[in-house]
């Protein structure tokens, strides 16, 4: 049997289990008597516990069996929730996602056994069951329950003596194998192997037992087929023939070392029998019994857990374990799996139809008025609708709710709570803002940059708080939501809020603005020098943050998907950062503007208006271009001269004023003429040209030729 | 003897095929397995504010490729588009795609090693540090491109 099949959606599954997990504590820990929350997170220890076991994990397994013991017990009653159980918890989870990162990276689960965890959970739990006997009682509580089946094996043995080998019926090759290795010396074993009819995951177990004979021994042919075990088709029992230089004795001990075996009966067996069996050439009587067998043996199986559930407490927790599983399986047939690169390729695909409609619609505007044929521009019409829908369908496809990025927060506040010893919380809302995967997948480094900076930098020490009579317990709030074309992910505390002239001083001593740069400047431009490289206004450099990384990385990092960050701040009442992020990374609705002759595009979201202003209406404040537009004053940018370019206009003629915005700020942006609206595919200029911060792509027009896409916000 | 060397007693020379390009009255060879395309002059978009030796942009089957002038990289006066200047679309393994002026493309030649020459590095002129070798083919003489250090983000010293 091949595990690798199912490493994938093991890989998967534990992920979701470690999260479920690692939420569950975060809200025990709130809740210490919170019931339902203990057996969610029995269910998921559990559940992870089978699947490390069968994808031979063994490592993985030991670990979530010993923090399944200690919420067995504390499920049970007989131990209370405590911090630094929470704590060992909590560092069991991150083990186990080492190893899953190790499992994922290389298949193998790495060789920490993570002694340290397990000695603290069983040592909790000694302490917890009390004094003496507990001492005793706690390691005797795990070998007890598999100590139990055990104890009853040989009582249920006897009956089965005998094994059912017997009932295998052998085809000729396999009888002449069996033989030909009894003839050379090898022992042929009969073997018949019996689980605990409370084990939910027999096939697991069964494929424990084939490997573990496997490794000392061939297994020759067994009944049910290996195919029909992997597929669970089978009751609680399976046979098999196996030759093996080793001792019967030993082999029986390996199989019976997987847990949840009852017992397993095994003999040597006479092969000069195999050799009758295939002179009579059949062996009707065996044949008949075995199908007889296996046939009802599904809708057997299913019954029989069910009628036992009643039974015992540990069948219902059994029962427990498989039922998420079942519910789970209708859901799984409404999605699919998609690997993200068919994603892309399917993302492609639709810029191209996008770029083949642009030509079209460009090959039948350059025809003359008069031959332009009704029915041909209806058609394109339609062409632009269909493809403009197709986009949004493939957008909508590769969306992702933030989620995934932002539900592995509230512990990391958790722990930033004890290591910087000051109390907070965090508010999240919005998890449920979709982006684009790949935007999803990068913005989690930002995200936590900025909120250890709130925790760190932004929230006071508790007693500070109290002073200032704000309320003891920080407040962190993570917000997101949709803006237009944008989604905006807001990062605000209330703590003591950026001191500009702090934030001054520091720049001139650090040389980075001089004191005469620093008089003029305003308040917001002072806190942009705070996005510069190296520089952070930490007083203490701790563990956390202040190692002068920071909010440059998460500009960069968030200006490399095309977004922007801003922040606002009241100097004792907080700061509030604000990411804004763009729908779609790969199309875009854009205005196609003409500046010396060249085309350019500007993305649609950062137009403001677009105003038509008489050339004496540009006035100079301190040597630089202005203009008032509804009583605001706004700083001009002519494009031509960003763009070392000429502009082809009268200089008397009325100025073309693109008025573009980010976040508060404005900026008109002077072009030759307007082209118009058109939906373009943004391309990459690739990783050869660089030093061009102003163009922040480049895209195909309907006539082939390149159009640079102009960052409208390297300009205000 | 004779017969012997002429054999190669075994000794199993190199063979490369260059791609033999003009720029102003030099002949230069690149590697054959770099190029990809050799297209006709078109448009190229002008980029505002990168590397001089990069003209701009161009637009390849629907993928946006930069071009490169070998004359300014390489210190030579600026390009004169001709009819039959081309551009050489060059992929260095899995690297992008770049495209590359020259003057004219002439023909494929097979060089073995026995036929190439190093040649001293001069660091005062600008075009031996592109060269690792030069290639002797029917009397002419074919400068060997080292289309790494080309494309490469190294500038020279």
């Amino acid at each position: 049997m091949d595990v690798s099949q199912y490493l994938e959606i093991f890989i998967d599954e534990t992920k979701e289990h470690i999260q479920s997990l690692s939420d569950q504590l975060m809200i025990l820990e709130q809740e210490p008597d919170n019931e339902d929350c203990i057996n969610e997170i029995f269910r998921a220890a559990h559940s992870l516990k089978g699947m490390a076991g069968t994808m031979g994990y063994k490592r993985m397994q030991n670990l979530t069996h010993d923090m399944e013991n200690v919420f067995t017990e504390v499920r049970n009653g007989n131990m209370k929730v405590k911090s630094n159980l929470i704590d060992v918890l909590f560092q069991g989870l991150d083990a186990l996602e080492q190893y899953l990162t190790s499992i994922q990276e290389t298949s193998d689960e790495g060789t920490n056994d993570n002694e340290n965890i397990i000695k603290a959970l069983n040592q909790i739990l000694e302490e917890e069951l009390g004094g003496g006997d507990g001492k005793a009682a706690a390691p005797a509580a795990a070998p007890a329950a598999e100590a139990a089946p055990a104890a009853e094996a040989p009582a249920a043995a006897p009956a089965a003596d005998g094994g059912k080998w017997d009932q295998i019926k052998l085809d000729e090759s396999q009888a002449s194998v069996l033989s030909a290795a009894a003839a050379q010396g090898q022992n042929v074993y009969g073997i018949t192997v019996y689980i605990q009819e409370s084990c939910i995951l027999k096939a697991a177990r069964a494929f424990l037992v084939f490997k573990a004979i496997e490794e000392m021994g061939e297994v020759v042919v067994s009944n049910p087929s290996s195919q029909d075990i992997e597929d669970e088709k089978f009751e609680f029992d399976f046979s098999m023939y196996v030759i093996s230089a080793e001792p019967i004795d030993k082999l029986i001990a390996a199989a019976k070392s997987v847990s949840e075996i009852e017992n397993v009966v095994g003999q040597a067996v006479d092969t000069s029998k195999f050799a009758a069996a295939e002179d009579t050439g059949e062996e009707p009587a065996p044949e008949a019994e075995s199908k007889e067998e296996t046939k009802p043996a599904p809708a057997a199986a299913g019954a029989k857990t069910e009628a036992k559930s009643g039974d015992s407490k540990q069948a219902a927790a059994a029962a427990g374990g498989a039922a998420p599983k079942k519910t789970g399986k209708p859901v799984a047939n409404r999605t699919v799996r998609v690997d993200i690169e068919k994603l892309d390729d399917l993302m492609n695909l639709v810029s191209e139809l996008i770029i083949a409609k642009n030509s079209l619609v460009s090959a039948t505007t350059s025809v003359a008025e008069g031959e332009k044929n009704q029915a041909v521009n209806e058609q394109i019409e339609y062409l632009e609708s269909v493809t403009t829908n197709l986009h949004e369908s493939v957008m909508k496809v590769r969306m992702v709710p933030i989620e995934s990025v932002v539900q592995k927060f509230p512990r990391m506040i958790r722990d930033l709570q004890k290591k910087l010893d000051k109390k907070m919380e965090l508010y999240m809302s919005g998890e449920e803002t979709e982006l684009d995967r790949t935007v999803v997948d990068e913005i989690g480094d930002p995200l936590m940059h900025l909120l250890r900076n709130s925790a760190d930098h932004g929230l006071e020490p508790n007693d500070v708080r109290v002073e200032r009579g704000k309320p003891e317990v920080g407040s962190i709030i993570l917000n997101a939501y949709q803006d237009g074309n944008n989604v905006v992910i807001e990062v605000q505390d209330d703590g003591n809020g950026i001191d500009v002239e702090k934030v001054k001083a520091k720049a001139i001593e650090r040389g980075t603005i001089t004191a005469d740069q620093a008089a003029v400047m305003s308040d917001k431009e002072i806190i942009d020098l705070l996005f510069l490289p190296s520089f952070s206004t930490a007083k203490q450099v701790t563990d956390v943050s202040g190692r002068g990384v920071g909010l440059d990385v998460v500009k960069s990092k968030i200006e490399a998907l095309g977004g922007d960050v801003s922040v606002k701040t009241t100097l004792g009442e907080g700061s509030t950062f604000t990411i804004r992020l763009p729908l779609t990374l790969a199309i875009i609705q854009s205005l196609m503007v003409e500046v010396g002759g060249e085309k350019y595009a500007i993305a649609l979201g950062s137009i403001d208006t677009i105003e038509d202003i008489p050339a004496s209406a540009v006035k100079l404040v301190q040597a630089k271009e202005v203009m008032q537009l509804r009583g605001n004053v706004i700083p001009l940018v002519r494009l031509a001269d960003v763009l070392d370019t000429e502009s082809l206009k009268d200089p008397n003629e009325n100025l073309v004023v693109v008025v573009v915005k980010k976040g508060d700020s404005q900026a008109g942006v002077v072009v030759d003429n307007l082209i118009g609206q058109q939906e373009i595919v943004i391309k990459s200029l690739g990783k050869y040209i660089n030093g061009s911060k102003i163009i922040s792509g480049a895209t195909v027009l309907g006539d082939g030729e390149v159009a640079l896409i102009v960052d409208a916000n390297v300009l205000l | 003897m004779t017969e012997e060397n002429i054999l190669g007693t075994g000794v199993e020379y190199e063979k490369i095929q260059y791609m033999v390009i003009r720029l102003g009255d030099e002949h230069y060879g690149i590697d054959i397995k770099y190029i990809d395309n050799i297209v006709r002059m078109q448009h190229i978009t002008r980029v505002p504010k990168i590397q001089n030796y990069f003209k701009g942009v161009i637009n390849l089957r629907g993928e946006v490729i930069p071009v490169m002038s070998l004359r300014i990289k390489m210190g030579l006066p600026d390009d004169e588009y001709t009819n039959i200047t081309r551009i050489v679309i060059i992929k260095l393994e899995s690297d992008a795609a770049i495209g590359i002026l020259v003057d004219e493309v002439k023909e494929v030649v097979t060089l073995d090693e026995t036929c190439i020459d190093k040649v001293a590095y001069d660091s005062k002129d600008e075009r031996t540090n592109y060269i690792t070798g030069v290639g002797k083919n029917n009397g002419g003489l074919i400068s060997l491109l080292d289309m790494h250090l080309i494309i490469g983000e190294k500038e020279p010293s």
